[in-house]
């Protein structure tokens, strides 16, 4: 291997686009109806601006789905349509609430009720309705130990569970995107980022994110050391008096089971900062959903969840 | 503390870990993540609370690694398991490949995309059998570099007699197999000497320690640079009135560095043009270099689709209608003479037959055995395949992106081996 003229070598950050580029078009090519999960959350915005890189200056070759939980932050759902309008592409919703006046599923009461548990049955709703065979979503292997342990394209079967002892083998950049009827592949292009890589992406590309991610000034109460916005879907117990704070967010799933944290943090730089210095991981520090046991993401996973 | 600057700039090294529970790797690693303080309270209390309800007096670092929950109740690894870690210098992504049951197939699995493997030896053992297959795994995959980790140095005393030992026994191996750039270093991943910081327990020692090895290590040795090599993954048609001419060959540069300009040769048609543009959804760039994603517009309408290659025709690659390459069986099922099997390399999938098994790696004694009756789960060995129409191919040893291959069983559509191309004809 000889050397020539190029002294160059890729960034960390441009390593790791090149490969989930590399990964999208890969599954554009390989499946016929591919779909972008958006959640409104920092990694799917992240995804969107990789989708943007891989396919420009022609529309993506699939639509962007947001599975909606009716529980969201309404700036993060104000967020979603502005940036899917701004992008010209077309967004598919497939809303929980549906879900429940159809009685697929139920909704739980009480003041710890989440509809959490219940996006993985409308999102395997709209993949079938839809006909999806491939799914593309923001998850990261530092999120979570159960994750380290996925591959980039995970095989799904005809009732969406991963079982993690019958993966097939990732081997270079080759992907093995064949499926039979009925069956379908997560596709996870931004598995070997971490929360930081994602922060300083968002930094370089100056892209934009819902307000909540930044410090902001909210009614908040305190639940299992964590700190949850005061709204409408959460019943409050009695003793969890709220207050106000300057807080902002992690990660942005449904208001049920997000925590914010007390922050200052009020731009880009400084919050990239924040979390070089943060000592928490982040579904450690904001998401309930991970707390309920040790393997609490491996269970979800092989339900069909992301 | 790196400066944010300073962290946007550092670059990726993707490594492999290779070495079983007794040789110390999940500690090492766990060594790696804790004194880079990339370990974080609540992964820390996680698992010091999961080591004090399975009876253990330490805190088990080997839980950080162990994601599933068969694994952490079997005291197992199943599987390959990908974590990041970051220094001011450089961010890591590491592979940390099982040393049990499917060793190979996980190891194959893991070196496939890193630039170096870390291999752990136990300093009371030396080289064993297990260090002769991970290294043989490292030189066939043509890892750029490797480090064999002599790990407890603390329970031989720091001897630098036995470390000398080990070391001359390490580059004999090294010669014999063919390793890229091998190095050693001794450690204690318990103790911590030599992983993150030099200690002062090994005055004798005067190499860097493991991570500053790690950190120094030059990142272009494994990149074809000469022969520029461009699969195409998809067509960019915007079929829309602003950019209504517009054609774009979307991929990743798999060897060479592409300017606008250069000279180019579409196989497997063999038409001819030139690049018009090197570009990004951001627009036109002065260059493109291994491994970036980007798109390359022709300054001629040739016909060129997905699964072609445009090449430098004063280097191209091979056309080939027969390979002959090393082969890591991974299915249960075992592989016979006469076998159809799809084969994806860069992004062309064709059918082939296996014309012969011409020898198996025994994995003892590191022999080729010649013609095997089959081939069974994790064996490595020559294959000669014929294809059913032509791939666009180097041998590995001179490309790895265009000289790598995956097996896919045409029924149940599992990838079933990993190829590494020693020949290819036409």
């Amino acid at each position: 291997m000889s050397a020539s003229t190029a002294p160059r070598t890729l960034s960390h950050l441009e390593a790791l686009e090149s490969e989930a580029i590399h990964i999208m078009r890969e599954v554009a090519a390989e499946r016929e109806r591919p779909v972008l999960l958006f959640s409104g959350g920092k990694d799917s915005i992240v995804l969107l601006r990789l989708a943007e890189k891989a396919f420009r200056p022609a529309k993506f070759p699939f639509p962007v789905m947001h599975v909606d939980t009716g529980h969201n932050f309404p700036e993060v759902v104000e967020f979603r349509d502005r940036l899917v309008a701004e992008l010209g592409e077309r967004l598919v919703v497939a809303s929980v609430q549906e879900s429940i006046d159809r009685g697929r599923v139920v909704d739980q009461t009480g003041p710890r009720a989440s509809r959490n548990q219940l996006q993985t049955t409308t999102l395997l709703d709209a993949i079938e309705e839809h006909g999806f065979d491939a799914a593309m979503g923001g998850a990261r292997r530092d999120e979570e130990r159960a994750r380290a342990k996925e591959r980039i394209f995970s095989f799904r079967d005809d009732f969406g569970q991963w079982n993690p002892r019958a993966q097939r083998p990732e081997l270079w950049n080759l992907y093995n995107g064949r499926i039979r009827k009925g069956e379908h592949i997560r596709v996870f292009p931004i598995s070997n980022w971490t929360e930081l890589d994602v922060w300083q992406y968002i930094a370089t590309e100056g892209l934009e994110l819902p307000s909540i991610y930044f410090s902001h000034e909210r009614d908040v109460f305190r639940r299992d050391g964590m700190l949850y916005a005061v709204s409408e879907f959460v019943e409050r117990l009695p003793g969890e008096e709220p207050f106000r704070a300057s807080v902002r967010f992690r990660t942005v799933g449904d208001m049920t089971c997000t925590g914010g944290v007390l922050s200052e943090a009020a731009t880009i730089d400084e919050v990239v900062t924040e979390i070089a210095a943060t000592r928490v991981t982040e579904r450690g520090e904001t998401r309930a959903d991970d707390r309920v046991s040790e393997a609490a993401m491996e269970d979800r996973k092989r339900a069909g969840y992301f | 503390m790196a400066t944010s600057e300073q962290m946007i700039r550092a670059d990726l090294l993707r490594l492999v870990t290779a070495g079983s529970v007794d040789d110390g790797k999940s500690t090492l690693i766990g060594r790696l993540l804790f004194d880079t303080k990339q370990i974080l309270v609540d992964q820390l209390e996680h698992i010091e609370d999961a080591s004090r309800r399975r009876g253990h007096d330490y805190v088990d670092l080997a839980l950080l690694t162990d994601g599933l929950r068969a694994e952490r109740e079997q005291g197992i690894t199943i599987d390959v398991a990908y974590r990041s870690f970051l220094t001011p210098r450089r961010r890591f992504q590491l592979a940390d490949a099982p040393g049990h049951v499917q060793y190979t197939r996980n190891m194959v699995t893991g070196a496939s995309t890193a630039d170096l493997a870390v291999i752990l030896v136990d300093a009371r053992k030396g080289v064993v059998e297990q260090t002769r297959r991970h290294s043989y795994i490292t030189a066939i995959l043509e890892l750029p570099h490797v480090v064999f980790a002599v790990n407890k140095m603390d329970l031989v005393d720091y001897a630098e007699e036995r470390y000398d030992e080990i070391a001359r026994e390490l580059a004999e191996l090294g010669t014999k197999l063919g390793l890229h750039d091998p190095h050693v270093v001794p450690v204690s991943a318990l103790k911590g000497d030599n992983v993150v910081d030099a200690t002062g327990a090994m005055p004798w020692y005067e190499g860097p320690t493991l991570l500053e090895y790690l950190e120094s290590v030059e990142l272009l040795a494994g990149r074809n640079l000469a022969d520029r090599r461009f699969p195409v993954q998809w067509v960019i048609r915007p079929m829309a009135d602003e950019h209504h001419d517009y054609r774009g060959y979307a991929g990743q540069v798999a060897g060479g560095v592409w300017r606008a300009g250069d000279e180019v040769v579409v196989l497997p048609s063999g038409l001819r043009s030139r690049v018009a543009a090197v570009e990004t959804a951001d627009g036109p760039i002065s260059e493109a270099v291994p491994e970036q994603s980007v798109t390359i517009r022709l300054e001629d309408d040739v016909d060129v689709s997905r699964s072609d290659m445009l090449a430098d025709p004063e280097r191209p690659p091979i056309v080939a209608r027969e390979l002959t390459a090393r082969v890591c069986w991974m299915s249960e099922r075992p592989l016979v003479p006469r076998a159809k099997l799809q084969v994806k390399a860069t992004t062309r999938t064709v059918r082939a037959l296996v014309d012969e098994l011409v020898s198996v790696t025994e994995i003892h004694s590191l022999d080729e055995q010649p013609s095997p009756e089959q081939l069974e789960l994790n064996d490595i060995a020559i294959v000669r395949l014929r294809l059913a129409e032509p791939l666009v191919v180097d041998p590995y040893a001179r490309n790895r992106a265009t000289g790598a291959f995956i097996l896919v069983d045409e029924a149940k559509f599992e990838t079933v081996g990993a190829g590494m191309i020693l020949h290819a004809a036409s």
